[in-house]
């Protein structure tokens, strides 16, 4: 069967699973209604198996499969729906089925007895769909209607406790702040749209790469540069990508989207979703020019170097966690800037991989706090905050295990599926800033900034994640009553956390090599890197290979150092205790007070965008108010009530006038020639004989 | 004058008699007797210019048609003026003006 088929098979079951549970879910609620979803999405695992695993025979590194039918003809413009099936997709088909298969099943443990538990399996299932269409489309158009089902369901599922406040909130802010990108995505849609005249991605490269685009700026707008507006396209249309994937400054919904059940974090919040936009700049990476890749470079540099300084002063387990997302998240987008494609793709598919297991850890963690605290009938400490933790390792050795497994694995140690990813980006990074010389930061000499971005948010990463490993699992229990009371997960938890914990070793990434440092392997031969069409200046992706070859060794040997001397770190102030952590923070105190508010970027939106946005509002609509519907509305309004009166009366006497005379006239008639009617036919045929005498007088003279 | 004018004549006093009846008279016999008079006032002029005009059978033809016709059409009105008489007591047809107005 074509892999088309398939993708298609896959694409509709989780829509089978909404549907279901949205219309059926509440009578099965504790008759195991939501094994029905369950197995949906475990049919497309198994699907996406399949399909993997017929890439992985077939081992054609330019495999494609494309079909498409036309969904609107609005005559010289098509809008196309149609799916793209090459090996990115298969591979993050089966990245989506695995993190989603895992995540239901956990989740029916975890979300026991909650009120709306059909509704959360339903919207899994509307997730999962929306995802696995941003991965199988074949244009712009259909990415981005997937794009915005999923911040539908991103929407829905942070908000799934909307009774919280907190989490009506965070559910609103993430669909705001998303939609602020999404329009940027809109406008980049339309000049491709106008230029191009198409979505379609092979088409676009193709029309780029042979100066129809050229020809089409040159029509339209005159003048215009078209290279500038190709990076104008690929900025705006990276704007998408900044909101989804929670890039610098549009970061700022990802951690309160915490607020959301843990497995739906883990999901969409660390392993998927926010994937998508670096998925979706994986898609448009031919078309961006030396500018935009600069742009996008320096995005996504600065996003993982703020966001890990951050991460390392929050005590709330899952906010860390969050913002250690949002870090990873840079790196990938980085590496999409400097050019390291399929390093930025692979740390999509490892983070996928470690980051669904850390929130499912940390999920874990935070059930058993919550039923412990419970069992004790103490409602006021937080689950969730590792101030109340302490010591878990023996009691929780699974969890605890698959969480050291991931936090070396996204500390970039080798042996884990963190470093080859991690290290490639690095290495990436490198070599941009050494020899590559096109596109403005190049030129204004910043290049080295995205490597000293890179390390650095390496060394705060491995700091960060051991201080939380230590927080949690080491030390002596802050609270003695919950920590009895503690014991490991169930089985429904602990089993797909062990799978992830498998899934984050070098071993799967690797193959057929057996080399744990890396570099070689299925995932190198069948991802190549996209060939630039950019016709002025296009990336030199040789050169770049040349300096990715050479930076191989130095920036691995660099990266271990940081992560070494992270954890080092970490070990000396949380494990060993010999560095108060209090004392450096008063010491820094500027800095420790910025980084535990999230350098106030909220209240900087607050008081720099929205009040002054509300202000201004408030303004218009009391212009509005008074003097616009006051003076313009309701004075044309008396005008034309007025006039309305004066053209009435005419109405009346004129038009109905004459309507009436004419009733009146025929009313008049037929009330005389009613006469004629006698009944009596006789006088009937007398008239017949006085018709028939005139028609023969009349013919006669 | 000749003999076709003659008939004639007579076919037109019939019908005029005829017509004279069914306008005036007030019984419904009455006027079913003018009809039986203008349809054989139309047999006289049937057989009249077949005599005289064009030679062969077929006003004779026709004029036993009539006579069929005309046997036919008593027996219906008859039956009418019978409904008539059951409804009104008598047979007076300008009695029956129910339609009027």
């Amino acid at each position: 069967m074509p892999m088309v088929n398939l993708s298609i098979i896959i694409l509709v079951l989780p829509l089978i699973s909404f549907v279901f549970q949205m219309f059926f879910g509440r009578r099965l609620e504790g008759k195991k209604g939501e094994w029905i979803s369950i197995s949906l999405v475990l049919v497309t695992l198994l699907l996406a198996i399949i399909m993997f695993a017929s890439m992985l025979f077939d081992y054609q590194p330019d495999f494609r499969q494309e079909a498409q039918f036309t969904w609107l003809n609005l005559g010289s413009f098509q809008l196309e729906m149609g799916i793209l099936v090459d090996n990115i997709t298969i591979i993050m088909l089966l990245v989506v089925a695995i993190i989603s298969g895992l995540v239901h099943i956990y989740s029916v443990e975890y979300m026991k007895g909650d009120v709306r538990y059909s509704r959360y399996f339903g919207f899994l299932g509307i997730f999962t769909f929306s995802m696995y269409g941003i991965t199988v489309a074949n244009n712009l158009f259909m990415i981005y209607c997937f794009w915005e089902l999923v911040g539908l369901s991103s929407y829905l599922l942070i908000g799934h406790w909307w009774e919280k406040k907190s989490a009506a909130d965070a559910g609103k802010k993430a669909f705001i702040v998303n939609r602020i990108g999404d329009i940027g995505m809109f406008m980049g849609l339309l000049i491709v749209a106008t230029v191009a005249g198409t979505f379609n991605y092979e088409l676009l490269f193709e029309r780029i790469g042979n100066g129809a685009w050229a020809a089409g700026v040159g029509g339209l707008f005159g003048g215009v540069d078209p290279s500038t507006l190709l990076t104008w396209a690929g900025v705006l249309i990276f704007m998408g990508a900044i909101g989804k994937s929670a890039q610098f400054p549009l970061h700022v919904w990802l951690p309160d989207a915490m607020e959301g059940p843990t497995p739906v974090s883990a999901l969409i919040h660390a392993a998927t979703m926010v994937a998508a936009g670096v998925y979706l700049t994986v898609r448009i990476f031919p078309m961006l020019t030396p500018d935009a890749m600069s742009f996008i470079a320096l995005i996504g540099g600065f996003t993982a170097f703020f966001a890990a300084t951050i991460a390392i002063t929050q005590n709330d387990i899952k906010k860390v966690l969050a913002y250690s997302t949002v870090s990873q998240l840079g790196y990938m987008i980085m590496a999409l800037g400097t050019g390291a494609y399929v390093a930025g793709f692979f740390h999509l598919v490892t983070h996928a991989m470690f980051k669904g297991l850390l929130f499912l850890a940390s999920g874990s963690v935070i059930h058993m706090m919550h039923h412990s605290l419970h069992k004790l009938g103490d409602h006021e400490t937080d689950a969730q905050d590792m101030r109340n933790m302490g010591g878990l390792r023996t009691k929780m050795p699974i969890t605890y295990t698959v969480f050291l497994i991931a936090s070396l694995s996204i500390s970039g140690i080798p042996l884990f599926s963190g470093f080859l990813s991690k290290d490639a980006i690095l290495a990436g990074t490198w070599a941009y800033a050494a020899h590559i010389h096109d596109g403005w930061l190049a030129q204004a000499h910043l290049g080295w900034l995205l490597p000293f971005f890179g390390f650095s948010a390496a060394l705060i990463t491995a700091f960060y994640m051991f201080r939380l490993i230590f927080m949690t699992f080491h030390g002596e229990p802050k609270n003695k009553a919950v920590f009895d009371n503690m014991h490991e997960a169930p089985k429904l938890i602990t089993v797909p956390i062990m799978v992830l914990g498998a899934l984050s070793t070098w071993i799967f990434f690797t193959l057929p090599s057996f080399n744990p440092l890396g570099g070689e392997g299925w995932f190198q031969h069948l991802v190549e890197q996209a060939k630039s069409v950019v016709p002025v200046g296009a990336f030199d992706a040789e050169t770049f290979a040349h300096g990715l070859h050479a930076a191989h060794y130095p920036a691995m040997y660099t990266s271990l150092i940081v992560a070494g001397l992270g954890i080092g770190l970490a070990v000396l102030i949380y494990l060993l205790r010999e560095i108060d952590p209090e004392k450096i923070a008063t010491r820094l105190g500027v800095l420790y007070r910025g980084s535990l508010n999230k350098w106030y970027m909220d209240e900087i939106y607050l008081h720099g965008i929205i009040r002054p946005f509300l202000k201004g509002c408030g303004a218009v609509a009391t212009f509005d108010m008074e003097i616009y519907d006051h003076y313009v509305i309701d004075g044309v309004g008396r005008r034309v009530k007025s006039l309305a009166t004066g053209t009435g009366v005419a109405d009346d006497l004129v038009v109905d006038g004459a309507v009436n005379l004419f009733g009146i006239i025929f009313q008049w008639l037929g009330w005389t020639l009613k006469f004629v009617q006698t009944g009596k036919i006789q006088n009937y045929l007398i008239y017949v004989l006085i018709g028939v005498l005139m028609v023969y007088l009349i013919n006669v003279f | 004058m000749n003999a076709l004018s003659s008939y004639l004549i007579l076919s037109a006093l019939l019908f005029s008699l005829g017509l004279y009846t069914v306008i005036t008279r007030k019984n419904a016999v009455a006027i079913l007797m003018g009809i039986e008079l203008i349809l054989n006032a139309a047999n006289v002029n049937f057989i009249a210019f077949s005599k005289f005009v064009t030679h062969d059978v077929e006003g004779h033809l026709m004029a036993v048609f009539i006579i069929m016709l005309a046997a036919a059409e008593a027996a219906v009105a008859l039956a009418i003026i019978l409904n008539l008489y059951n409804d009104h007591g008598n047979i007076n047809v300008d009695e029956a003006n129910a339609l009027k107005r």
